[in-house]
């Protein structure tokens, strides 16, 4: 039995290098303007107090943008949201910071750094930002992190007939870590789901398993960002989304697992 | 919920490899916690190690994934004849039909440190043999176990800190409800490492002595490690006495980064939304684990919100005086020890607690006692507010 795993999208958020938001993201997929190379722009979050906003990290910054754009886009109150994040790794500085202390004679590593290095880091602030006391899952599957983030995001909204954000991120790696995780930028994107249709609706979605290849996309350096942000492997569909476009994309996923996503837009 | 079929269950912690061990120790209270010699770590603290970790072999096929936390995994895997059981799961429903959901904090991050410690020294690069996708990175033990068994389904790692491996059962549980897998292998390893040691030992939430949970004179929690792992299954199939879960609860502290709710808000929400989906009242439950990590505040927050719940109706206890706090493969384990406790009808104790805090209105078990268990509640909270509490029962 494979089961029909549909919701609706009510909001989106993006961030990506060039990319700074979901209204020139969605511009530059339609082909109505050039994708500029440019590091991923970090707004700081007006939403926390000043001290703790100077603090932010990189990826507290980035979930903090992506997740209130897609729930202001949605008109949804984050207070009360269910939120999925999915990410291919924790905090790369933090964790390069800590790993290079504790490889010196002096172990005393900061406690800030040591609570900050948990994958859950940034679900943690996106928390004590919003009030949101809601269920928060934060997941990791490697390149395939954004499929499993939305399985599950489909999962809660469909079991708890609630809606859900799910915010799929990846920040990159210092050296010598990025050498062997070469995540080149911050990236990610934020979906407000929605078990019901209503009048934000911007498309309906209907996932299942596959294990046709994934959609590439033409233009070369938007299909750069696909293949080095995992976050960034929902381009085919966030591509569709943007064109308005009805019609079936595959994503990658987890070989042999593949995600086929049917869009009819609203 | 409707109830889902746990049709092997195993766990490997400092009281030993494999079910036997771990209900000897529970049933007569001993632990498996000691000073800590591990590795080069020079912190006044105890652990709960175990031993013959870096025994293990991997299969050649998947060397890549070498490291203590995988290493742990397997020997996990292989206690109690659990993995033979996935197997025939596996033959059973076919590979792409059996999910993975593993709770980890660290993952194998303890491999990474030790790179770091043989970089080049012109260039600053870390050694070739350091492999970061199969061994430092949170998925690694998920990724490591779909090769293990051959799946080529849905698998995910989930990274809560200490609520990881409770959450797996509530993710594992959705997708089963939508019918996008029929048996998943849930579970949680995390290994010990010195970004733990050091850092739990930089927040002075380390005990220098073996934790004592819900003492009047506890001082910090003691790291241990662990792997355990379930065979969640539908229950159709279900035999008297086999151990089911029966309801899962998930909520958020949205309070602190590494201290909880003070009044334990986020905890009773986890509680009351498990309940909720167990369709139980909390007259029904017969045992508590308690998170119980024994940090003032940890114990004082869970206190609040079970004596709000239950008062001293329901008793309960800490088993991390005994394993130690697994962190993320606490939630795992505890379930374990919630399904022996059913099984065995016996209620665990609370090594190292003496002095219990006076100012905690709640029934907390000492010693282990015999007693009917039909429904156990097991609480896991973590870094970042992140609460689960799933609750277990036995089938009629």
């Amino acid at each position: 039995m494979n089961p029909t795993l549909n919701a609706w999208i009510d909001g989106i958020g993006f961030l990506a290098p060039g990319l700074p938001d979901w209204p020139t993201a969605s511009a530059v997929l339609r082909g109505e303007q050039a994708l500029i190379a440019a590091p991923s722009l970090l707004p700081a979050p007006a939403i926390l107090p000043p001290a703790e906003r100077r603090r932010a990290s990189r990826v507290v910054k980035l979930t903090l943008a992506i997740g209130l754009e897609a729930a202001v886009h949605a008109a949804a109150d984050v207070a009360t949201l269910t939120t999925v994040f999915a990410a291919s790794g924790a905090d790369g500085h933090n964790c390069h910071a800590l790993c290079e202390q504790l490889a010196t004679d002096d172990r005393q590593i900061s406690p800030t750094r040591f609570h900050n290095s948990v994958h859950n880091a940034a679900a943690g602030y996106w928390g004590i930002a919003t009030h949101a006391m809601a269920p928060c899952q934060v997941i990791c599957a490697y390149d395939a992190s954004f499929g499993a983030g939305l399985l599950d995001a489909l999962g809660q909204l469909l079991v708890d007939g609630q809606p859900v954000l799910l915010i799929a991120y990846d920040s990159e790696y210092p050296a010598p870590l990025h050498a062997k995780r070469d995540t080149p930028d911050c990236g990610g994107v934020a979906l407000l789901l929605s078990p019901q249709q209503s009048e934000r609706s911007l498309s309906r979605i209907t996932v299942s398993p596959t294990d046709e290849p994934a959609e590439h996309l033409a233009d070369a350096a938007l299909e750069s960002l696909r293949t080095s942000i995992p976050a960034l492997r929902s381009l085919p569909m966030l591509q569709a989304l943007a064109r308005g476009e009805g019609g079936r994309v595959c994503l990658d996923y987890l070989a042999p697992m593949q995600l086929a996503v049917e869009v009819q837009p609203c | 919920m409707t109830p889902l079929l746990l049709s092997s269950f195993t766990a490997t912690t400092a009281l030993g490899c494999g079910l036997a061990a771990t209900r000897a120790a529970l049933a007569n209270g001993s632990s498996g916690l000691q000073p800590c010699r591990f590795e080069s770590v020079d912190l006044p603290t105890w652990i709960g190690e175990v031993p013959g970790v870096d025994a293990q072999v991997l299969p050649p096929a998947l060397a890549a994934y070498d490291c203590r936390n995988n290493r742990l995994t397997q020997m996990g895997l292989e206690a109690d004849g659990f993995a033979d059981q996935v197997r025939a799961a596996v033959a059973r429903y076919g590979p792409a039909r059996v999910g993975v959901f593993l709770g980890t904090s660290t993952a194998g991050i303890l491999q990474t440190e030790l790179a770091y410690r043989r970089r080049d020294p012109d260039s600053g690069a870390l050694p070739d043999d350091f492999i970061y996708r199969t061994t430092h990175n949170s998925f690694s033990l998920a990724e490591f176990t779909r090769d293990y068994f051959g799946l080529s389904g849905m698998a995910m790692a989930i990274s809560t800190a200490c609520s990881s491996s409770a959450k797996v059962f509530a993710a594992a549980a959705r997708q089963l409800a939508l019918g996008s897998i029929d048996a998943a292998v849930v579970g949680g390893v995390d290994s010990l490492c010195l970004t733990t040691l050091y850092g739990f030992a930089s927040l002075q939430l380390t005990s220098t002595q073996a934790c004592r949970p819900y003492d009047a004179g506890r001082d910090g929690i003691s790291i241990g490690e662990a792997a355990a792992f379930a065979l969640l299954e539908r229950a159709e199939q279900a035999q008297r006495g086999d151990i089911l879960l029966l309801g899962t609860g998930e909520s958020s502290d949205a309070y602190h980064m590494s201290s909880p709710h003070p009044e334990g808000l986020g905890a009773r929400l986890a509680m009351e939304a498990a309940l909720r989906s167990a369709g139980l009242s909390g007259d029904e439950i017969d045992y508590i684990n308690l998170h119980g990590t024994a940090t003032p505040a940890n114990d004082a927050a869970e206190g609040k919100a079970v004596a709000a719940l239950f008062g001293r109706r329901v008793p309960g206890s800490s088993t991390k005086g005994a394993t130690g706090h697994t962190l993320g493969a606490a939630g795992a384990v505890e379930s374990v020890i919630c399904a022996l406790a059913i099984g065995d009808n016996l209620l665990p104790g609370s090594p190292g607690t003496e002095n219990l805090d006076p100012a905690i209105a709640i029934d907390y078990l000492l010693q282990a006692r015999p007693g009917k268990v039909r429904h156990a509640l097991s609480n896991s909270f973590g870094f970042g507010g992140s609460n689960c509490s799933l609750i277990f029962g036995a089938a009629a």
